[in-house]
């Protein structure tokens, strides 16, 4: 039997008190809360081995070197991708996609060209495309799902052809759960000759991924998300594809040769990282693969799963709980509206209690219109959260209904 | 009542209240309970938009006087204007413009100050003195 409370000694920030009651934490869609391993490397990194990677010749150099290369190694591993040189460090899962957008844009997108984003997407995977649709006269197409928050694959079907460049998917939905088919997508896509872009900043932390397996020929991540430093994240892409796009960003580290007359590029990875990488973050990003591995993706989807079941069956008692988000198959995110509270007052309220949830349109406004509400509560779970936790969600909202009248 | 002894009033009911489940109730309270705006002023021009709630707030200029009317979706930032509404009607624009709200901070609301807090309760007041300005120069 999974407990929790064995891992919750290693987050001290999960012990505070909020206005004087514990805190309880089920933001983590949002961001996840940091083992003391990852900040113990964050501060080790800068404490023992802090030089600019790559060119230096001295000892400390060599090893912040031989420590970020080793943490591409590490992500390589963890996604099981075929080589270190498909893992490109960026900022996070936007600039991920941002640099998809534009390198797999200018490389291989024409006028009239189409791309397929869905209905459920964040917008950092929608915004993007819309740009750069725009610089190339290409067209976004969008699939939609139904009011269980499952994806429409049929309407998949019937836009794909072969004008469609790519398909853009998150593989889990951070407003309505919703674990995605991304392995049959890909296939389908594929057929069509379409590649396919998978978000994973929701998934990460919850599913073993491999990128082979599920034929991504993009994934990407945010560290953030998995008990890793906010401000790295990860590209990974088929080394067949990331070698003929373009480069993002110019600068340092991704050159070979600079004359004013011609630039001649570096290889991969670094043709992509302009600049000094967050090597200090890269390595924590490593420690807390490490720390979830040691943990078992499974020992936590399963832990999260029921978790997601128990709020579900405690919270579907309350009087005019309306939840969004039904998919059979579904990550730990729980979106709900209660009568007509708005969900504003529902999270200041739950907020006052010492609860964390998130409110509003979740960066995912079409999916707000899907349902035709403004936002919703969303509740969202980690290992370390307990049932205990989501018994005390169940009297805040008892709480805030009487507080409204509701 | 002067402005100031409408500001002690508030601070009044809240004195007593020491936990923060009971000011809120309060606030909700006091938006559950309030006439709102007419509909003729519920429209998008008089609206003031929070990151979550909708805000709308409207001004009457009559004998000199200024009177607001304000309302919101949501019954926290319902409950703000509420009290902003209380306080400020019935004054002259230079009184509006001259106010010191302090029973935002005697009440404990000053977290609510902060321009990113998403019931943007400083662009109500914004909002509020603009409307004082604008009669004021008409005025002139």
């Amino acid at each position: 039997m999974f407990n929790p409370d064995i891992y919750r000694h290693d987050f001290p920030i999960l012990s505070q008190q909020i206005y004087g009651k514990p805190l309880v934490y089920f933001d983590n869609a949002a961001t996840t809360q940091k083992p003391l391993c990852v900040v113990e490397k964050i501060k080790s990194g800068y404490l023992e081995q802090n030089a600019n990677i790559h060119r230096g010749v001295h000892f400390l150099s060599e090893r912040a070197t031989e420590a970020h290369e080793a943490a591409r190694q590490k992500v390589q591993q963890f996604i099981n991708a075929n080589s270190s040189n498909e893992i490109v460090f960026t900022r996070g899962t936007t600039e991920a996609i941002n640099l998809v957008a534009f390198s797999f844009g200018e490389t291989f997108c024409k006028a009239d060209d189409e791309i397929i984003v869905t209905e459920m997407e964040h917008h950092s995977n929608i915004v993007p495309w819309q740009m750069m649709c725009e610089r190339k006269g290409a067209i976004l197409k969008v699939v939609h799902f139904d009011d269980n928050g499952v994806l429409n694959i049929e309407e998949l079907r019937s836009l794909l052809n072969e004008k469609t460049k790519l398909v853009a998917i998150a593989q889990v939905s951070n407003t309505l759960g919703t674990i995605n088919p991304v392995k049959e997508i890909a296939t389908i896509a594929h057929q069509y000759g379409a590649k396919v872009l998978i978000d994973g900043a929701q998934s990460i932390p919850h599913i073993k991924v491999d990128v082979q397996s599920i034929d991504a020929d993009f994934f990407v991540f945010s560290a953030h998300k998995i008990y890793g430093p906010t401000g790295i994240g990860v590209l990974y892409g088929k080394e067949t594809l990331l070698e003929k796009m373009q480069p993002y960003q110019g600068g340092g580290e991704m050159i070979q040769k600079v004359t004013f007359e011609k630039t001649t590029y570096n290889e991969l990875p670094f043709k992509f990282e302009a600049g000094t990488p967050d090597f200090i973050g890269s390595t924590a990003l490593a420690e807390a693969l490490n720390y979830v591995e040691k943990i078992g993706m499974a020992n936590i989807a399963e832990h999260e799963h029921q978790l997601l079941c128990y709020a579900q069956e405690k919270l579907s008692a309350i009087e005019k709980m309306r939840f969004f988000g039904n998919s059979p198959k579904k990550s730990g995110v729980l979106s709900f509206l209660v009568g007509n509270i708005h969900p504003y007052d529902m999270g200041s309220i739950l907020d006052k209690l010492g609860i964390a949830v998130r409110t509003g349109h979740h960066c995912a406004q079409p999916v707000m219109d899907h349902f035709g509400i403004e936002g919703t509560v969303r509740a969202s779970f980690s290992f370390y959260n307990t049932k205990e936790e989501i018994d005390i969600l169940y009297n805040g909202i008892l709480r805030a209904q009487k507080m409204f009248k509701n | 009542m002067t402005l100031n002894e409408k500001q002690d009033a508030i601070i009044a009911e809240f004195e007593f209240l020491d936990d923060w489940l009971d000011k809120y109730q309060l606030i909700i309270d006091k938006s559950q309970s309030s006439k709102g705006i007419e509909d003729k002023y519920k429209v998008e021009e008089n609206v003031i938009e929070g990151c979550q709630s909708k805000v709308w707030v409207a001004a009457e200029f009559r004998d000199e006087k200024v009177y607001y009317q304000g309302e919101s979706n949501t019954d926290i930032a319902g409950g703000i204007v509420c009290m902003l509404v209380e306080i400020l009607s019935g004054e002259t624009p230079d009184d509006i413009l001259n106010a010191d709200l302090y029973f935002i901070e005697r009440i404990g609301l000053k977290e609510h100050l902060s321009p990113t807090r998403s019931n943007g309760m400083l662009a109500m007041i914004k909002q509020m003195r603009i409307y004082a300005l604008a009669f004021k120069s008409q005025n002139n």
